[in-house]
């Protein structure tokens, strides 16, 4: 059965391709484009697993991050971060805000494919992470 | 015989000539050449106005009758002039502080801007100036008949009523013209006030010119002229001490207050020294006027016929010796009286109306206040012009309805009575701080009542019920009721009665309310400016701090004293508060100056009115109160010490605030460049890298791609490539332009073409919606010395920009250019979208201040900054502009190029 992705970004051309990348590889991939109904939007859709870009309209990605932390629902989800800024400090909100893991921009495709397919992996060897809340 | 019909012909020239000398004027002032226009003299001439056709045709007529008597209503002007010269001193002083638009804006203003006493002497003012319209309109008509029945066999008939009529819609046209061009009723209307001051002279000349005649060309000489005065009737007439002196007085009290008297004395006073001069030179002019009114009556009740009207010996005499030309400038002379105090008069009612009858309505009627849309200035105006024809219409019915009474004297009195029950209001107003708002309401309610119960009701006759039983045994038989013998006071002169008891309890009415009533904080704080106006001119602390937004005053101020005018006095007071732009902090001091700027306009109770909707209320300290109650000469001046220091520190202090913020600002914005720089590099890179690994990975496949994708992507890549290199030619460009490295290719050319160019460029992108433009192709034709592609550059940003973000149902930008005084260009992109957020216009020409997100701009936002850069280059300014409706930008150049900036 194929794995669903939501791809939470707004640059067009960034969409098309991370969809070509993904749907190549058999994940069905769906979008979402504004920040500020991004939450709502992973509540509906139920995803087995997030990208979520960093400078959207609306509300930051960072913002999103600890609002679905906070969600018990997503507590688990798993969540790739991406950012075209890419400074430490970007690295180190994410990692507090509790992200799966973390991109920069521009990426080779095979590590963005590599990325998203280790993260679901993870999310199913390991399938009690809940009782392990991060609240580092 | 004099044709009747060359007559009307010369009456039309002559009216033609008034309206050539107006338009003359008003050119001249408006390309500032006023010049001799506004000298004393001028003004001096302009206070002529006192001299009515009454005391044209009406001194002789009254001479005639009651002797000397008539000299009465010349040496009470000539008393004020002269002996109380220091209250009309106060009374220009505080009219120019205060921006006073009338008699009623004057009372209103002083008793805490109550609209209740606007109102008030409005319907006084009205009341009182109706029948002495009327009495000109007769006098005109007379006139004219007096030709006529010197003539029968004219083509024209004269018809008294016809000929009322004409003359009345030709002022109405007149004064409508020249009266309500501007809205700022304390703007002088110099157009009038030349033509008035002309037709001073015309009636002088008329006047004394029909006396020289009559003493040099009738008579033998001054002796003989005196011992014809001693034989005379005239002579022999008893002067009625009391009567006398109350005329005179009276007389005075009236010049004071009549509306047209205040509107020449004091609002379309330009300079406060003219009085100096009007101090002596007007009581002359009087004495010039006054001169032959008894000889000519003498010859008049000698050589012509009894039952000729001595009111028109002025004409008569001269058509009886055939003197044709004597008599026509006679006739112009009468003319000439009886329209300047038509137009004046019509001009300073249609302003009190206007201004405390239809505003107060009109304000009332809208609910949410004065920040509604729609232009307040076409409302006022119109109000004005339907004022004007109103007050004509109703001199004259009163002209009709009074059957064109034969002793225009008599008309005069009533008048005069009627509106000097505003004296004891105004008088006590200035000098009195104790007097209050009850009181005067008190003191004008009774005035007028006993005037009109007394005067102005009995000249109707039985018309108004006044039948001979009613003044001989009084309403319902009360006798102490007699309207000419109130209160059991027999045996005296009407008009001595009707004066005296009017005014007495109109007075008293308004010393007890006074003293009883405790005034409102407005009212003590008016009063303390009235009273005290030589002293300290300027702040009454009645504004409570930072309640009104800046930016919704400017939209108003907009709509009541024009938009360039509102926007130079919010753009002069925020940079003498060291702000930038058109938003000054809605200081105290500040309400204080927009106040008496609106009040210019539309009279100070709707001002305060409409303020008071913006600014939410007012709050008076107790501070405030303390300071009126017991202020010393020696607190004053302490205290004005303190308040320039204060003023001093937090001037210095809002810049230092504002420098601050800024700095925090651009650190921030700093630190943000090169997060920024990096994003958008990596954006497109993004693409650009995913697409190309796409492309590599499929030629390296086993299976092709199909040939729609590979074109598809490849276009991607193509595109983002581009971006990539606009961003950095954008970035490139800033750097040059910030550190003033750009070489700039100065040359001639027309705005205009610039303009073309940027259109032509930006229609054809494909970006955005269709946009409506809207321009005035012909103002745009300027010469201008720039850069014609740097400045074809920013305008073609600012329409992209409105392309882009308008966001109106019918987006349409509006581009107007002007060329201004100091030899700039400034030129106004608007549009009629939303506009941008107050908190955002600081920061919309900083680097990378994008107020959208970034797929539907398309850019860096680096546009406006780049913009600001090249203008700044180009020598001028780029800023917002508030309160315009949509985004609106304005650009302001140099006109031509300075070398060595």
């Amino acid at each position: 059965m194929s794995k669903r992705v939501l791809l939470i970004e707004d640059e067009p051309n960034i969409i098309e391709a991370i969809r070509f990348i993904l749907s190549r590889d058999g994940w069905i991939v769906e979008t979402h484009s504004d920040g500020a109904t991004a939450v709502a939007a992973v509540g509906k859709k139920r995803p087995d697993i997030v990208i979520l870009d960093v400078m959207l309209p609306g509300k930051s990605g960072f913002d999103i991050l600890r609002e679905l932390r906070c969600d018990a629902d997503h507590a688990n989800l798993p969540i790739l971060m991406l950012t075209a800024r890419g400074q430490k400090k970007d690295r180190d909100m994410a990692q507090a805000a509790g992200v799966s893991a973390f991109m920069t921009k521009p990426f080779s495709n095979s590590d963005m494919l590599d990325a998203v397919n280790a993260l679901v992996s993870e999310q199913q060897t390991t399938p009690t992470v809940a009782d392990a809340p991060s609240d580092e | 015989m004099l044709s009747f019909n060359l007559l009307v012909l010369a009456c039309l020239s002559y009216a033609l000539f008034l309206f050539a000398v107006a338009f003359w004027a008003e050119k001249r002032a408006e390309r500032g050449q006023l010049g001799w226009l506004r000298s004393p003299v001028i003004y001096t001439l302009s206070l002529s106005i006192y001299c009515t056709a009454w005391t044209f045709y009406g001194a002789v007529g009254y001479a005639a009758r009651s002797g000397i008597e008539f000299a009465t209503i010349y040496m009470g002007p000539t008393m004020v002039m002269i002996g109380w010269w220091w209250i009309l001193r106060k009374l220009v002083r505080i009219g120019r502080t205060q921006r006073i638009t009338s008699v009623a804006d004057l009372i209103s203003s002083r008793y805490g801007k109550s609209t209740t006493l606007g109102v008030l002497v409005t319907v006084l003012a009205v009341v009182g100036t109706t029948p002495y319209i009327a009495l000109q309109l007769q006098s005109v008509a007379l006139s004219f008949a007096v030709f006529g029945v010197a003539n029968p066999g004219g083509l024209v008939e004269p018809d008294l009523n016809h000929t009322a009529l004409w003359v009345a819609a030709g002022l109405v046209l007149f004064t409508i013209l020249f009266g309500t061009r501007n809205l700022d009723a304390n703007e002088r209307h110099h157009g009038v006030v030349t033509a008035i001051a002309l037709e001073a002279v015309v009636k002088f000349l008329g006047l004394v010119g029909v006396g020289i005649f009559v003493v040099w060309g009738i008579g033998d000489g001054v002796g003989d002229m005196l011992a014809r005065i001693d034989a005379s009737s005239v002579s022999k007439v008893d002067i009625d001490g009391t009567r006398f002196i109350t005329l005179t007085i009276l007389s005075g009290a009236a010049f004071l207050t009549l509306p047209r008297m205040f509107q020449v004395l004091v609002v379309e006073n330009a300079e406060e020294r003219h009085l100096f001069t009007a101090g002596w030179a007007f009581p002359l002019y009087l004495f010039g006027m006054s001169l032959f009114v008894i000889p000519i009556a003498v010859v008049g009740l000698d050589v012509l016929p009894a039952t000729s009207n001595p009111d028109m010996f002025v004409l008569t005499l001269p058509l009886k010796y055939d003197q044709q030309g004597l008599a026509t400038i006679s006739f112009l002379g009468g003319f000439s009286s009886a329209t300047s105090m038509v137009i004046v008069a019509a001009i300073a009612l249609s302003t009190m109306v206007s201004n405390h009858i239809v505003m107060p309505i009109w304000l009332s009627f809208r609910k949410d206040g004065a920040t509604v849309s729609g232009d307040v200035r076409s409302v006022v105006l119109l109000s004005r012009r339907l004022s004007i024809a109103g007050v004509l219409a109703l001199g004259y019915f009163y002209f009709r309805l009074s059957g064109g009474s034969e002793a225009l004297a008599a008309i005069g009195m009533i008048s005069f009575t009627g509106i000097a029950q505003v004296l004891p209001a105004m008088l006590g107003g200035i000098f009195w701080r104790g007097a209050t708002r009850t009181g005067a309401i008190a003191g004008l309610l009774v005035g007028f009542a006993v005037w009109a119960y007394t005067m102005f009701l009995p000249s109707f006759g039985e018309a108004a019920g006044y039948s001979a039983d009613l003044l001989a045994n009084g309403p319902w038989g009360v006798s102490l009721l007699r309207p000419q013998a109130l209160f059991g006071v027999m045996g005296v002169d009407p008009v001595v009665h009707a004066v005296v008891w009017s005014l007495a309890l109109n007075t008293g009415a308004f010393l007890l309310g006074s003293l009883v009533s405790f005034p409102r904080p407005v009212e003590r704080l008016q009063g303390a400016q009235f009273v005290n106006v030589f002293e300290h001119t300027g702040s009454t602390r009645s504004w409570a701090q930072g309640t009104a937004e800046a930016e919704d005053l400017l939209v108003m101020a907009q709509r009541i004293i024009g938009a360039s005018e509102a926007q130079t006095l919010f753009h002069v007071e925020a940079e003498a508060q060291g702000k930038q732009g058109y938003l000054p902090d809605a200081t105290p001091q500040f309400l204080e100056r927009l106040e008496r700027e609106l009040a210019g306009s539309v009279g100070a109770a709707t001002a305060h009115a409409m303020l008071g909707q913006i600014a939410g209320g007012i709050v008076v300290s107790v501070e405030d109160l303390m300071a009126v109650a017991d202020e010393t000469a020696q607190m004053l001046e302490h205290s004005s010490q303190l308040e320039l220091q204060s003023e001093e520190l937090a001037r210095t202090a809002r810049k230092l605030r504002e420098a601050n913020e800024k700095l925090t600002e651009l650190s921030i914005q700093k630190d943000a460049f090169l997060s920024q720089i990096s994003h958008e590099l990596r954006t497109p890179m993004t693409s650009i890298r995913a697409f190309s690994e796409i492309l590599r990975d499929g030629g390296q496949s086993s299976e092709p791609m199909d040939p729609a994708s590979l074109t598809r992507f490849s276009g991607i890549i193509h595109d983002e490539a581009r971006r990539l290199t606009r961003l950095l030619d954008d970035l490139l460009d800033l750097s040059v332009l910030e550190n003033g490295q750009v070489s700039l290719n100065w040359s001639r050319t027309n705005l205009h073409d610039v303009i073309e160019r940027a259109l032509d460029t930006t229609a054809q992108g494909l970006e955005g919606q269709d946009l409506g433009i809207e321009r005035n192709a012909i103002s745009e034709h300027i010469a201008i010395e720039t850069d014609t592609d740097r400045l074809a550059q920013v305008f073609i940003n600012l329409i992209a920009n409105a392309r882009k973000y308008c966001d109106a149902d019918v987006p349409v930008l509006r581009i107007s250019a002007q060329r201004l005084a100091n030899d700039h260009i400034q030129i106004d992109f608007i549009d009629n979208g939303s506009g941008i957020p107050k908190h955002k216009q600081n920061m919309i020409f900083e680097k990378f201040s994008r107020l959208t997100d970034q797929a539907k701009a398309g850019g860096a936002g680096l546009g406006l900054a780049i913009c600001r850069e090249i203008v700044v280059n180009l020598g001028g300014s780029i800023s917002y502009l508030p309160g315009q409706g949509g985004a609106a930008f304005r650009i302001d150049v140099p006109r031509v190029h300075h070398k060595g900036r």
